[in-house]
């Protein structure tokens, strides 16, 4: 496994006092809060910061992690030395919440050092037979857009028959619903724990989708770039262009402008009323001039006085 | 591997069509109904009836109630700070869109 820098993760020193970590958390973790930030990745980031606090929020965390980590860089190949965690006693399980199925889940690295147990307490205490499950997974825009069968794996705490708290994987194949809109939930029937004797709850799967290729996503609508040469802004045109659905032939009005959008209705996210796509019109130059280009180039010139900079005033 | 067809789970969109009860809201957004008391107190979540045993919600009350709690928790936000917050957010949401789509 990969060894973890947690004072690089969170940007301190490693001699850094415990109000600089708190404060150097509230502000990553107000920069990197998935609902808010609008960084890549994100999600990961702000995971992978909440380990680095647990650990370093915790003098006696600290201390354990402070003595196996000097001499090894984030990234390195690493395993724990035997009986590396004599003499530090770990305060019982930590404070955050283990609410939702995968969304607290800690590497690898921090659970051979901590424990899974790290992971328990909460709200709603340990899982319970007959209760409901909640995960986010963050699907491909094709799964909504096409519908389609997608492998979800989740990390579901249980409790063993010791009342350890262990973490399994479970991989469910999901029919993903055409149509979906990010922030939307799916529920699996009795896929939530299973009461001992009795009935089970539900899995309740919040959906969110990854950047796709060509499309940005708005609601229910979607946004498409499309570059245009000037002549084809200029004289109009029609141009093979492609939507969900498959391509399709767009009209270019005479006199198009870069920046000016088309809607192409009921082209967006196949949802209940449909979306519409928005085709953004952007116009690109030729790369390369060659003699025969440039001598087009000198006659439009001439052909079209045009001053460009006129409202600069120079 | 193609998974068979006997192993594929059938799931269902909810919040659709349908409003809301709190309970529904709740269940939803793993809390308890009080929690969802306090959003629409603070006026976070819009809601139409009486009181919380008629209360119906609409399908966007889903998301803002999650994202309220998740702020709530994850960066120790008190309620008022988290109306502001989602009210920026919505706020950059419409500049982001004028900002494609020319208004």
């Amino acid at each position: 496994m990969d060894f973890k820098d947690y004072y690089k993760i969170m940007g301190v020193a490693r001699d850094a006092k415990e109000a600089e970590i708190k404060q150097a958390y509230r502000k990553l973790a107000r920069k990197y809060h998935p609902d808010v930030s609008k960084v890549k990745d994100a999600e990961a980031r702000f995971k992978e910061l909440g380990e680095a606090y647990e650990v370093l929020k915790n003098p006696e965390k600290r201390a354990a992690y402070d003595q196996l980590g000097s001499g090894h860089r984030a990234g390195e190949q690493w395993r724990p030395p035997p009986d590396w965690d004599a003499g530090f006693e770990f305060s019982g399980a930590g404070e955050r919440t283990g609410q939702h199925a995968d969304d607290r889940a800690y590497s690898e690295f921090f659970e051979s050092l901590f424990g899974r147990a790290g992971r328990a307490g909460g709200r709603s205490g340990e899982p319970r037979g007959g209760e409901d499950h909640h995960a986010k997974v963050l699907l491909d825009l094709d799964a909504t857009l096409a519908g389609g069968t997608r492998s979800i794996v989740l990390r579901v705490p249980e409790v063993d028959a010791e009342g350890r708290l262990l973490v399994k994987e479970r991989t469910l194949n999901v029919q993903i619903p055409k149509g979906i809109l990010p922030g939307q939930t799916i529920r699996l029937a009795g896929q939530g724990t299973r009461a001992p004797g009795g009935g089970a709850g539900d899995l309740y799967i919040e959906v969110e989708f990854q950047p796709h290729r060509l499309y940005q996503l708005d609601g229910r609508d979607l946004i498409l770039e499309l570059p245009l040469a000037p002549w084809e802004a200029v004289l109009g045109a029609t141009v093979t262009t492609p939507t969900p659905g498959g391509p399709i032939e767009l009209k270019i009005p005479p006199g198009s402008k870069a920046g000016a959008k088309l809607r192409v209705k009921g082209r967006g996210i196949p949802s209940s009323p449909p979306g519409d796509l928005y085709v953004l019109m952007q116009i690109a130059l030729p790369p390369t001039a060659d003699e025969k280009t440039r001598a087009a180039y000198r006659a439009l010139a001439a052909a079209a006085p045009f001053d460009p900079r006129a409202r600069l005033g120079v | 591997m193609t998974p068979r067809n006997a192993d594929i789970l059938q799931g269902c969109i909810v919040e659709c069509d349908q409003p809301l009860s709190i309970e529904d809201l709740s269940r939803l957004c793993a809390t308890e109904a009080s929690c969802i008391v306090e959003l629409v107190e603070e006026g976070i979540l819009a809601n139409e009836g009486e009181a919380p045993p008629v209360w119906r919600f609409g399908a966007d009350a889903v998301r803002r109630a999650r994202v309220a709690l998740r702020l709530q928790r994850d960066l120790e936000v008190n309620l008022a700070g988290v109306a502001l917050a989602l009210d920026l957010l919505d706020e950059i949401e419409r500049l982001r869109r004028r900002l494609y789509l020319g208004g």
